[in-house]
């Protein structure tokens, strides 16, 4: 299993350089992969921005996106901008995409919620299959779908190269593996997906980690508690968190920041090398 | 901390023991709105797991409890005649009222508070730094905070009345009666010295048939003494306010909001037939003790038990649900002999299987495999040792299987799998007609020649010991498209050619829009299915199947969501199943009479408009009539954006549908791995044959090298 990390490009606070630096460290790091998130509605930095920045500065490692909320953007221009990300990066895109869980980026970006499934099928076969294809665009761009449901893991199999999970437990993620397989296999694709998962990380500042899951999940209600709850805070948390996913099948575990604080970065690598 | 407990039931006396026994400064109040002596119920069932639990949690009370236990190893059968028991099922159950009593005395002792007949009227007027609501399947805190919880509550299964009986089981019993009005049943199991609980339970249309809507509790009383005279053997049946119930499936989003805690019944319910309520309950009083154990702070803690409990709960709730399924339509299962209805039952809920079985009692499965051996070879003989049920042969359309592994694979690796040990190969999709292509790569079986191509691979395929089945379609309007490696249904974007379905609707996105069938493209197309057929036959093919599944051309006429003709051949099932039946009638006149014709068929659409189980169960049933011997159980890709379900064994449920209901043999698939779960489902009767999908492992690479 390959472990990446995530850029913090949703956490409050982080500035143009502190991102730029993060992504030099990783490079530089025992990570696979860079990975962004997306929020519209939130003090954030668009990630497919992010991800072309990172590019700049960076040679080796991996740019994913876990993931972009497909639906909020016209088709043919997320296309040109995965694109030349992908481009720009030497073709280092890892493009994961999902219909997202927040009903207030729907509302700023003025798009219909309730298609937001069908939409999100449509984009991905643009880019895998429709006119974004006959472009050319989306050539050797590797493709991820995430999402709980049946019709996710279905969209999953037929228009791409792999399932992003949401994050959790390892058992969760096992389960959501054995229901990407079981798709994969229903559309009659040869292999197997390719399987990534997330985890969230604060290594110093705990707490403020916690306060910024809170607050990012708000939304959620409840079940922010949870995922505060699931933060990996020490070395041994996310030792056992990544044995868990090797043991689930994972095949890509990228560790998300709660913290923007560039230290981060060598803290886990020391955890993940050592 | 100051402690509310609305409830006092087993889950919510059973909290206030253990927090007061963690922490006696902790201030517990537990309200019930009944006195301390009303119960409702009769015996309460745990298993050897949770018994470890209570004895960790609380040894004392775990003593007592114990003491007065009712136990027993084994699960009766009682079905056409036969006493069937299955043994190493450790249980134990004791009555309701005398766990209550037990653990109310802890609680005095301890100095928990008990008030009774307290009603509460308005939850959050409850005060305490936590409030615990134990108050039951109606929990007042539930409904009241609905929203806040995502609150799902549903009735589940079957019509059901729970009683007691003075006739003391050694044994839980299933019981099932067959009537004029339809098929009865029982769950029995005995919860002291002196008697049982006794609930009898039937689908709802059956209780209407049996008048048993507008009958007086007596007057139920004495049907069901009645049915089950020979079963209660002179015992009469005890009410306690025993009227007919449908049993409410209960889920929250949430278990907490703010500092209200739902705890046990308030929280989730799994249906009686599994048996998990008490315990459950118990369950949850144990983890939410140890949360606070953990954490001081009321709100980690709640989040903590949430976490602990709800993907517990949430996999006894799928194996319950399963269950209730299960009773709701075992009328179906009425035609399995007794030893394979009896296996059926066991393995409802997926939680028994044919190995965990044989590891709780190995006579049991002995006998099965012995039975199944027997049963499936022409002349009955019985073995006193059997290998299990995959590697036993399969006599189906003149044709007999080795064994009950089916695996696919491309031409090129057929013989190959052949060598693996499968009984029966299965081709990809040959395409009758050069348009009737999924993709340039696939393989048609338009041309005389190719019979002589195909002659030697299915001759290798014989060498290996196995039989090969080949499967012929049109893959209609999910034709032209680019080779699967980079995903399906991606439009070829150059040398594409027309495509064909029931109507002109295209399939994806950018799938280009296929013809509406005239008459002569039908007459075309049955010529190229008549015409294939007989070239598989020259070229030594032992089975046969038309591909009527996942959208391809066939399968677009059955569904009204791709057929929207208004000739012939659309509107009424009977006119959307014409050209299916009419290219069946004319393959099975020139397909071998002793060689295996099958149809692949999807089942259900998995979308609204679409063809659904009921549907699904007619279609095979018709295709039967026409010369059909095998259906290949698929399900969806009608249309693109369905409701799949995906699972290990996704397919089963609805294979076991069409063999029991269209009684046709069955070959399914759906992310079967193990041989195990192949022994599981054909030991069961929920198909015949298993399409299994092996990866090759590290182990393999290891071994192989």
């Amino acid at each position: 299993m390959r472990v990446g990390i995530g850029l913090p490009n949703t956490t409050p606070g982080a500035d143009g350089a502190l991102l730029l630096e993060w992504a030099r460290r990783a490079d530089a790091g025992p990570f696979s992969s860079l990975a962004v998130l997306d929020r519209v509605a939130y003090d954030s930095v668009e990630p497919l921005t992010a991800l072309a920045a990172a590019a700049a500065v960076t040679s080796r490692v991996r740019l994913a996106t876990m993931v972009v909320i497909g639906p909020l953007r016209s088709t043919a221009l997320l296309a040109k901008q995965a694109a030349s990300v992908h481009a720009i990066a030497g073709g280092r895109l890892t493009l994961g995409l999902a219909v997202g869980a927040r009903l207030d980026d729907y509302e700023v970006a003025g798009v219909d919620h309730h298609r937001r499934g069908a939409r999100l099928s449509e984009q991905l076969a643009y880019l895998r299959g429709g006119d974004g294809a006959a472009q050319g665009i989306g050539d050797g761009l590797e493709l991820l779908a995430g999402g709980a449901s049946g019709p996710a893991f279905a969209r999953m199999a037929r228009y791409t190269d792999g399932y992003a999970h949401g994050g959790g437990p390892p058992r969760a993620f096992a389960a959501a593996a054995v229901k990407a397989r079981a798709a994969w296999n229903d559309f009659g694709r040869s292999g197997q997906p390719q399987l990534w998962g997330q985890g969230y990380f604060a290594l110093g500042d705990a707490e403020r980690g916690a306060a910024y899951l809170r607050d990012y999940y708000a939304f959620t209600g409840g079940f922010a508690e949870k995922i505060a709850a699931g933060n990996l805070t020490s070395a041994r948390a996310i030792k056992d968190f990544v044995r868990g996913y090797e043991t689930a099948g994972c095949d890509e575990l990228v560790l998300l920041p709660t913290v923007a604080d560039i230290d981060e970065v060598d803290r886990l690598a020391e955890v993940i090398a050592g | 901390m100051k402690v509310s407990i609305v409830g006092a039931g087993p889950a919510g006396l059973y909290l206030g023991i253990l927090l007061r026994k963690a922490d006696p400064a902790h201030e517990i109040r537990i309200m019930e709105r009944n006195p301390p002596d009303a119960t409702f119920g009769w015996g309460v069932v745990f298993s050897d797991e949770t018994l470890g639990q209570l004895r960790d949690a609380d040894l004392q009370t775990y003593v007592e409890i114990t003491d007065t236990f009712a136990r027993w190893d084994a699960v009766d059968i009682r079905y056409r005649g036969r006493l069937l028991r299955s043994r190493g099922h450790a249980f134990s159950a004791i009555a309701r009222k005398q766990l209550l009593a037990i653990l109310q005395r802890r609680c005095e002792e301890l100095g928990v508070k008990l008030e009774f007949g307290v009603e509460i009227d308005e939850p959050a007027t409850v005060p305490g730094d936590l409030v615990v609501a134990a108050d039951g399947v109606n929990s007042v805190f539930r409904r009241h905070y609905a929203d806040e919880l995502g609150s799902v509550v549903e009735p589940q299964g079957c019509k059901y009345v729970w009683f007691g009986t003075d006739l003391v089981l050694d044994a839980f019993r299933f019981i099932f009666r067959e009537t004029d009005h339809g098929l009865f049943q029982v769950h029995a199991y005995p919860f002291d010295e002196h008697a049982s609980t006794f609930i009898v339970e039937c689908p709802e249309p059956t209780w209407r048939r049996a008048s048993l809507d507008g009958m007086s509790e007596p007057e139920s009383i004495a049907f069901c003494e009645g049915l089950f005279a020979e079963d209660l053997d002179g015992h009469r049946l005890l009410s306690n306010r025993s009227i007919w119930l449908d049993f409410p499936r209960v889920r929250n989003r949430s278990w907490h909001h703010c500092n209200v805690v739902l705890l046990g019944d308030a929280a989730h319910t799994a249906h009686f037939s599994i048996g998990s309520g008490t315990k459950l309950a118990m369950e949850d009083a144990i983890a939410l003790a140890n949360a606070f154990a953990r954490h001081t702070d009321v709100d980690a803690a709640l989040v903590d038990y949430e976490l602990e409990r709800q993907p517990i709960v949430e996999r006894v709730q799928q194996a319950a649900d399963e269950s209730a399924a299960y009773f709701q339509r075992v009328a179906h299962h009425a035609h399995l002999e007794p030893m394979q209805f009896a296996f059926n039952l066991l393995t409802r809920s997926g939680r028994i299987s044919h190995a965990s079985l044989e590891v709780r009692d190995p006579d049991f499965v002995r006998v099965l495999d012995s039975w199944f051996q027997g049963a499936s070879r022409a002349e009955a003989r019985r073995m006193a040792v059997a290998p299990p049920p995959l590697l036993a042969p399969l006599s189906i359309g003149g044709l007999t299987v080795p064994n009950r592994i089916v695996r696919a694979a491309d031409r090129d690796a057929l013989d190959a799998v052949a060598h693996g040990g499968t009984g029966l190969v299965l081709t990809g999709l040959a395409a009758v007609t050069r348009d009737g292509r999924t993709s340039p790569d696939c393989p048609t079986f338009h041309a005389d020649e190719q019979a002589s191509e195909w002659m030697s691979i299915v001759e290798d395929v014989h060498d290996a010991g196995a039989l090969v089945m080949i499967q012929l379609g049109h893959a209609g309007r999910r034709g032209a498209t680019q080779p699967r490696t980079r995903g399906v249904d991606l439009p070829l974007r150059t040398g594409g050619w027309p495509l064909l379905s029931a109507s002109p609707l295209r399939y994806g996105p950018f799938s280009p829009k296929p013809k509406a069938m005239d008459d002569q493209d039908m007459a075309r197309l049955r010529h190229a299915f008549t015409a294939a057929a007989s070239r598989a036959a020259l070229a030594g093919f032992d089975a046969l199947e038309l591909d009527m599944a996942h959208g391809y051309l066939l399968a677009s006429f059955l569904s009204p969501l791709t057929n929207r003709r208004d000739d012939g051949y659309g509107g009424s099932l009977g006119n959307r199943l014409r050209l299916p039946l009419e290219v069946l009638d004319d393959v099975r006149a020139v397909w071998p009479s002793d060689r295996l014709l099958g149809v692949r068929l999807t089942v259900t659409d998995w979308a609204r408009g679409g063809v659904d189980m009921d549907e699904g169960v007619e279609v095979a049933r018709a295709l039967t009539e026409h010369g059909a011997e095998l259906i290949h159980v698929e399900a969806g890709q009608t249309v693109p954006e369905a409701q799949p379900e995906y699972r290990r064994g996704f397919l089963t449920a609805l294979s076991d549908r069409v063999r029991s209901e269209a009684r046709v043999p069955t070959l399914v698939g759906g992310y079967l791995t193990t041989p195990d779960e192949v022994n599981t489902i054909v030991g069961a009767g929920r198909a015949d044959l298993c399409l299994i999908e092996l990866t090759e492992t590290d182990l393999d690479r290891q071994v192989a090298s």
